[in-house]
């Protein structure tokens, strides 16, 4: 399982980095970012999803690898 | 440094005798019609516009009025997202809806930049604010926030009924922004007249209205000067000395973010710090939830501002066009219901609930789009701060008299008058200092 942001979309809003510190971080302007390669590591599914439900800007996806 | 005499000519003009703007008839009657004749200024608004705006919902769902020389009220969450999202067509250049139409020439920076700015102005003049107002640069505040409240509630000692509007949530905001700003912390309450002259008073005469904008500006103006002759670290003397495309900001640059930085983090966080107290004092089962479980803190913020989110924006529709199934004219207003577009049925489930963990919540409390509130983790940090210490210290609480509590009016919405009992209030002095 893997998290991306779509900058295109991403306002600063923070939801992300908020609800899942173990995989975004904030950039010097408040930008979301994924951290490291954005692989979900095992047990964090759950905050993954909820950075995905609560981004108002939609900016977030969540892909399912095998 | 050469003297900085940007300040000196500009801004003495009378703010009055910028280009005429259009001025439109001010209508005061009570709405007769809330499709065809909807008015914000209508105490029946202010008292509680959720059922006027569900019911508009159903059966319009975009309302229009001929007060304020013609505006539009889109209820649906995707009709407020995609207005907020088409800053071709729907100009940010004022955002308060009135009956004074700044001129077209006023764009793309608008008076209070960057949130009265359009593309492309708006891009460099957000990215200069954007640093002071991460979630790390606002959590420098916290301590002092913490320690700011518990004093607040200190001073409730011996009072069985307090009211949280003007006593607790109105200082907290005012404090942390004229810090920020470093203006003189004991001029506080002069902000809260600025508030209500720039935000409700819309339907006053333009002559007294630009008058009292115009008292605002000129104790901005003093500011700068102070802060010209006397630098330090804060956001006046970064404005000051803040370059855009290689050159300094212009002076009605530097005043106007001043402005919207004063005015946009005062009465906003103050109503959802307000709102939010009003809603657990009248609902024991949420506010024993959160007190016996603090984790569930963070989810009920987001609810509650998702349910009472306190701003509603404003565009002008730039050019006449069909939109949506109405006929827009240029330079008709929009009113930008984030508080409609948070409980539409389609966009949330029990959409009309307060649902303290919801676990999705998209909410558009603090926009959508390219002016998401800047300032909305020093909001979030301001709230969630106010409730914490409020809990510790008087976890029991009720509405001492619904009927007296009062809402402002206009575009910012919370409560002015919130009297709530609360008993004898937890620790004291010893805590406060401990505490932050």
């Amino acid at each position: 399982m893997r998290v991306q942001i779509d900058t295109a979309r991403c306002q600063g809003h923070g939801r992300c980095y908020d609800l899942a510190p173990a995989l975004f971080e904030d950039d010097e302007e408040g930008y979301g970012q994924v951290l490291g390669d954005g692989s979900v590591p095992p047990g964090r599914e759950r905050e993954a999803r909820l950075a995905v439900l609560n981004c108002p800007e939609r900016a977030i996806s969540l892909t399912e690898e095998s | 440094m050469a003297a900085d005499d940007r300040f000196a000519a500009s801004l003495r003009r009378d703010r009055g005798d910028r280009p005429a703007g259009i001025r439109t008839e001010i209508v005061t009657d009570p709405v007769s019609d809330w499709a065809t004749d909807f008015s914000h200024l209508d105490p029946r608004w202010s008292a509680d516009p959720y059922p006027i705006l569900d019911d508009l919902r159903e059966r319009c769902p975009i309302a229009h009025t001929g007060r304020f020389g013609g505006a539009w009220l889109p209820t649906r969450y995707a009709d407020v997202a995609a207005i907020a999202y088409d800053t071709e067509r729907f100009s940010s250049r004022s955002i308060v809806l009135g009956n004074f139409r700044p001129p077209r020439e006023l764009a793309p920076v608008g008076g209070s930049p960057p949130i009265s700015s359009d593309p492309p102005f708006h891009h460099d003049a957000r990215k200069l604010l954007l640093p002071a107002f991460t979630r790390a640069a606002v959590s420098r505040q916290e301590p002092a926030t913490r320690a700011f409240c518990h004093a607040l509630i200190d001073a409730f000692d011996g009072l069985e009924v307090v009211d949280a509007a003007t006593e607790y949530a109105q200082h907290i905001p005012v404090r942390v922004i004229v810090g920020m700003l470093g203006f003189p912390a004991e001029d506080g309450p002069r902000f809260r007249e600025f508030v209500e002259d720039l935000l409700e008073g819309i339907n006053l005469p333009p002559d007294e209205r630009a008058e009292r904008v115009g008292r605002l500006f000129e104790y901005l103006l003093a500011q700068v000067e102070e802060h010209i002759a006397a630098p330090r670290d804060d956001l006046t003397s970064y404005l000051i000395n803040a370059e855009m495309h290689g050159r300094r900001l212009d002076p009605d640059h530097v005043v106007g973010t001043m402005a919207l930085l004063l005015i946009a983090g005062i009465d906003t966080t103050w109503s959802a710090i307000g709102a939010s107290l009003w809603h657990l004092a009248k609902t024991p089962a949420d506010r024993a939830r959160l007190v016996a479980d603090r984790a569930l803190l963070p989810a009920a913020i987001e609810e509650l501002l998702r349910a009472y989110a306190p701003v509603t924006m404003a565009r002008l529709v730039k050019e006449d066009m069909h939109w949506q199934g109405v006929d827009m004219k240029a330079d008709d207003w929009v009113l930008l219901s984030f508080p409609a577009a948070n409980r539409d049925p389609a966009q949330f489930d029990r959409a009309a609930e307060v649902v303290i963990d919801r676990e999705a919540n998209r909410h558009a409390a603090f926009g959508l789009g390219i002016h998401r509130c800047v300032g909305s983790h020093l909001a979030r940090m301001e709230l969630r701060v106010a409730l914490e210490a409020w809990l510790d210290r008087i976890p029991d609480f009720s509405l001492a008299d619904p009927g007296a509590v009062t809402w402002s009016a206009g575009q910012i919405r919370g409560p002015r008058t919130l009297p709530v009992r609360i008993g004898r209030a937890r620790g004291g002095a010893g805590r406060a200092a401990g505490s932050g």
